[in-house]
């Protein structure tokens, strides 16, 4: 269990930072996007990993995990998903202004003189 | 209860979605509203800063909920400080928006601006970890906005750029979260103080990780190298008054920087002076990076946006020594850079509106309102460069003070003292650049001059008066911030403030 999910983790933070890297805006999103995942489970495994457990009060549970890491992913899930649409937004405003979709402005820079 | 600690986060955040919903095709009336609600927003951060200079630090229970299980907001000295700082800088970004019409270039720029207004103060009043990185998510969000703010293919592209970064930040925050949580089992910042000082042999290394975590964020919040990257691209396309808004945007990572690292980690308990070891380096190169980047700038604007980065780094050497005397003289230099920060943004747009263009490659014909502008560009260049008579001189020999006696002294006197002098020559550079040698290619008939702005005239002249203001009550200002000094660093008080309940051994 705790390989799994620490695997799962390690392995999407890695190709999110793999992707955030590129040079293109549509696989920079997609890398913050799995960055965003990988950190909602490292969320979840914060409040130690538990299986089958309730986090709310039940009359016939053995033991509780811990509600907490629960709400704070919902709220961290709430937010990416905003974000991930404001990033989507801008990056489609930017693509239909410049006709391309590179992340850098090299060429902005050369030309900053006819600004 | 004192209900008011509340208001500067609730008052923004009821307003901006009546300007949104009510009256989005009226910028007349959106005009009214926005400057009322600001005016109202520091009269209010007014009377907490008068409170919070009278009493003990204060908790809010937000739903009455006892903490660490609700969450808090706390209104002490530093906070009341700085959202009074963010309220005053508010209203005359707000002024000069208005007199230059830059908020009729894009629609809803009042309620983005109230928006970030509501962040900002949030992230000064918190007390709960996790409730900050919702408020950096929502001055995020408004910033976003805000910065993209007229449009334009470069604003866009920057935009986007500034977007991947600090979403990459938020990620990284979250991560620090749930390493700190995982360790400590609270995310109320009182009782992880409490926790973590007591925390035992095996876990300190565990905190350490969440700790330096927590930095990078605030490290790329505070544009502190080698995580500055996002800075000069985003504030030189930002429109001007949206820079300006944004120079309290850094002090937001300067501030938690500070409450964080005083409160949680401070170098007396479990975890050392592990983290000012990592940030003194980091301010050190943030302050050569930032300086030689004012002289190497291109435009104006970039030239801005480096100065902001510089004197971040003179601001963080500050904040590293984490002591009493550190701590106020460096809450004195946080509020001039703020405010010279936004002036020469103001002035940089002035320019580029007037001259088409604020590039430092090229030399233009005179514009409207020439010796006006030079002459507050002046203003700002001493403030910022930090010669006297204004109070970038000032804080910058309150920080060389507050630093001599150290190990590093050598260092750190050098460093302030050569960047200065690089700083100095740059800002002269772009000064004759724009302002002297537009004579020499003066045209036989200049065109007709623009009519004045009075409204963004006034509000830049304000902020002047604001610099010389802080510059003329150095000695009671400074003697009040000592007292804020002094209360962050009794994190007992701060502490007990919180009433928390008493550890129960199973």
């Amino acid at each position: 269990m705790e390989a799994l999910v620490a695997a799962a983790v390690g392995i999407m933070t890695a190709s999110g930072i793999y992707l955030v890297l590129r040079f293109r805006a549509y696989p920079v999103i997609l890398g913050l996007a799995m960055l965003t995942y990988a950190v909602n489970v490292f969320l979840f495994a914060s409040g130690r990993l538990a299986v089958d457990l309730p986090a709310v009060l039940s009359p016939d549970a053995s033991g509780y995990t811990d509600p907490l890491p629960q709400a704070l992913v919902l709220t961290a899930i709430v937010i990416s998903f905003g974000m991930t649409a404001v990033v989507v937004m801008m990056a489609l405003g930017a693509f239909l202004e410049s006709g391309d979709d590179k992340i850098d402005m090299t060429e902005t820079d050369r030309t900053e003189d006819d600004r | 209860m004192n209900h008011w600690i509340i208001a500067p986060v609730i008052l923004p955040a009821i307003l901006a979605p009546i300007i949104v919903l009510a009256m989005r095709n009226d910028v007349v009336l959106q005009r009214v509203f926005s400057v009322a609600g600001t005016v109202a927003l520091a009269a209010i951060s007014a009377g907490l800063l008068w409170q919070a200079s009278h009493n003990p630090p204060e908790v809010y229970l937000m739903g009455n909920w006892p903490a660490p299980f609700g969450i808090v907001l706390v209104l002490d000295r530093l906070s009341a400080l700085l959202v009074a700082l963010t309220a005053v800088l508010a209203i005359v970004v707000l002024l000069y928006v208005i007199g230059t019409g830059w908020d009729r270039r894009g629609r809803h720029f009042h309620a983005l601006f109230h928006f970030q207004l509501m962040g900002i103060c949030g992230a000064f009043l918190t007390g709960d970890a996790f409730n900050l990185f919702v408020f950096f998510e929502v001055l995020l969000i408004a910033s976003y906005g805000l910065m993209i703010h007229g449009g334009g293919k470069d604003r866009l592209r920057a935009g986007v750029q500034y977007i991947a970064y600090n979403l990459a930040g938020s990620t990284l925050f979250l991560f620090a979260l749930g390493t700190l949580y995982s360790v400590t089992g609270t995310l109320n910042m009182a009782d992880m103080a409490e926790r973590i000082a007591a925390l035992p042999e095996g876990d300190v290394a565990l905190a350490r990780v969440g700790g330096t975590l927590l930095i990078l964020v605030f490290a790329v919040k505070g544009a502190l190298v080698p995580l500055q990257f996002w800075l000069p691209n985003t504030y030189a396309h930002a429109p001007g008054p949206v820079s300006a808004l944004f120079a309290i945007m850094t002090k937001v990572g300067a501030y938690a920087i500070l409450r964080v690292y005083t409160l949680i980690f401070p170098p007396e308990t479990t975890t050392g002076t592990f983290f000012a070891d990592l940030l003194m380096p980091a301010a050190l190169v943030t302050l050569a990076v930032g300086m030689i980047g004012v002289l190497g700038a291109t435009t104006l604007a970039r030239l801005a946006a480096f100065g902001a980065i510089g004197s971040m780094g003179t601001l963080f050497l500050a904040i590293v020594g984490f002591s009493e005397a550190t701590a106020a003289v460096a809450l004195y230099y946080l509020i001039h850079s703020t405010l010279a920060g936004a002036m020469i943004f103001l002035v940089a747009d002035m320019v580029l509106e007037r001259r088409g263009s604020d590039t430092l490659r090229a030399v233009r014909p005179p514009m409207s309102q020439h010796g006006l502008l030079a002459s507050l560009y002046f203003v700002a260049a001493i403030a910022l460069a930090g010669m006297p008579p204004l109070s970038g001189f000032l804080g910058k020999l309150l920080v060389l003070d507050a630093l001599s006696g150290r190990p590093d002294t050598v260092i750190i006197w050098s460093m302030i003292l050569a960047t200065s002098l690089v700083a100095i020559v740059g800002l002269a550079r772009a000064g004759s650049v724009v302002f002297w040698k537009a004579h020499a290619v003066a045209e036989a008939e200049p065109e007709p001059d623009q009519p004045v702005q009075m409204l963004s005239f006034a509000s830049v002249i304000a902020l002047a008066g604001l610099i010389v203001a802080i510059t003329v009550f150095a000695g009671p200002l400074t003697g009040w911030l000592e007292g804020a000094a002094a209360e962050l660093h009794d994190r007992a008080a701060y502490i007990g403030a919180h009433d928390l309940p008493v550890a129960v051994e199973e």
